[in-house]
């Protein structure tokens, strides 16, 4: 019994069940939702280059729509069950805060360095906070101006806060370059830490003695 | 449906196939990803499934669309300094290839559910009340471009001609061979015009001589051009592009 006991002490709690599901389910549709978004860039690129064809997503500019108007519907539904969880339960005010930009680049500095301690895996640094709390308001952003390219007649009030339908275009765009860069930063990570990749699966580690 | 062999060349097929292959690759190579046998839940391989249910998301999305369209949201309208100069040329195919309709013996021919389908001349369409507006034409690809297009109500013209308001749909034949349809509610919309002229100009053929639809709260491809006739009817009628995978309703 002692010894039973014992084992179960070794693992420790690390992400709840709705953050590790959501998780997964946002992996899916982000990577859905860029991959036909650079397709539907490539129709009409704001700037001086296109997406390589092969790292896009409905082979042509119907399908990427087809995809892009799809895949939607599951990022925004996710999302919002993350959301309203990490709100209502505490998981983003127990997580997330408190955060301070002077802990933050304390903690950015620190792991450029190679010398950032993350013995305590259910404990964000502020480096994480930071980067974690960035992409929730990037892809906030990119719904919202999302919603204003599609609806530019019916949600114009929400389009013109972002400088009419062309500004709408061009915050989408930065904002999902903000999301592609958090997201790479976030699987060099798990790469240079992979102990932590297996608890967004089981939700457990095992506790360092 | 009968598979293809993957290891013959694109250049085996005659050039129209190979665009419907190359989707038919993509599809595959997309769908190898782990990740998105979450979300289709079906045979990786069986890329009909997942053109079934992506097309089905589009038909839900026309629904969406129509229920979030409000008939009385006008679209921005803009001063006369913001208009894109020049305004681009776009259709499905070059500006070379241009229709040239003839004035004097256009008529424009009505069917379907309407009470006087006789058909129109131009000078009969021209004595109809005009106005005019400057708004932004959104295209699918993804630009915008500001322009003036002057012509009758399309509401007034569907009054006139005792069209049934209560049917689904309108749908156009052009002079280019397109081809497309809008909901009867776009259709009464008080900016959805019969236009006859761009920037107070008759409009050139470029432009969709001798009339276009303009719907400033539809994307460009549901302004259709060279307009021969037009039907109301509750069939879905498809369109041009619409029938080859973009979405229906397109609303802006």
């Amino acid at each position: 019994m002692a010894a039973v006991h014992d084992r179960a002490a070794e693992w420790i709690k690390i992400h709840p069940l709705v953050v590790r599901v959501t998780h997964w389910i946002n992996v899916i549709a982000i990577l859905i939702m860029v991959t036909s978004g650079w397709r539907i860039y490539d129709a009409s690129p704001l700037f001086n280059f296109r997406f390589p064809g092969q790292l896009t997503l409905g082979g042509w500019l119907a399908g990427a729509l087809q995809w892009h108007f799809a895949a939607m519907w599951l990022l925004a539904a996710n999302g919002l069950v993350y959301v309203i969880y990490g709100i209502l339960s505490g998981h983003f005010r127990r997580k997330f805060f408190p955060i301070t930009p002077r802990a933050v680049l304390r903690d950015v500095w620190e792991a450029l360095r190679g010398k950032l301690a993350h013995e305590d895996l259910s404990f964000y640094n502020a480096a994480q906070r930071s980067a974690y709390l960035a992409l929730i308001v990037a892809v906030i952003v990119l719904v919202f101006s999302g919603l204003a390219i599609w609806k530019p007649v019916q949600l114009q009030e929400l389009a013109a806060l972002m400088g009419g339908y062309e500004g709408a275009r061009l915050l989408h765009f930065f904002a999902m370059t903000l999301v592609v860069l958090i997201a790479l930063v976030h699987i060099l990570m798990v790469i240079l830490v992979p102990r932590t990749f297996p608890t967004m699966i089981s939700g457990r580690a095992r506790r360092k003695s | 449906m009968k598979r293809r062999g993957m290891d013959l060349s694109l250049a085996d097929y005659p050039a129209p196939q190979i665009r419907s292959i190359e989707r038919r690759l993509f599809l595959k190579q997309s769908l190898s990803l782990g990740a998105l046998a979450l979300l289709s839940g079906c045979d990786l391989t069986d890329d009909e499934r997942v053109q079934t249910a992506l097309s089905a998301m589009s038909r839900w999305n026309d629904g969406v669309q129509a229920w979030l369209f409000d008939p009385n949201k006008l679209a921005p309208e803009y001063p006369a300094s913001a208009i894109t100069k020049p305004f681009p040329f776009n259709a499905y195919y070059s500006e070379l290839e241009v229709r040239e309709v003839d004035a004097t013996s256009y008529k424009l021919e009505l069917a379907g559910r309407i009470r006087d389908p006789k058909p129109w001349t131009l000078p009969e369409l021209y004595a109809l009340p005009q106005t005019s507006q400057i708004t932004r034409h959104i295209c699918v690809e993804g630009w915008s471009a500001i322009g003036k297009w002057g012509g009758v109500r399309f509401s007034t013209f569907l009054e006139r001609i005792g069209a049934d308001l209560s049917a689904k749909y309108v749908g156009f034949k052009c002079a280019d061979d397109y081809y497309s349809s809008i909901d009867m509610a776009t259709a009464l919309h008080p900016q959805t015009l019969l236009a006859f002229t761009y920037a107070d100009q008759v409009l050139p053929p470029k432009y969709g001589f001798p009339m276009k639809l303009r719907v400033p709260t539809k994307l460009g491809f549901k302004n259709p051009k060279h307009i021969m006739a037009m039907f109301v009817t509750n069939i879905y009628p498809g369109g041009y592009w619409e029938d080859q995978g973009y979405n229906w309703f397109s609303g802006s």
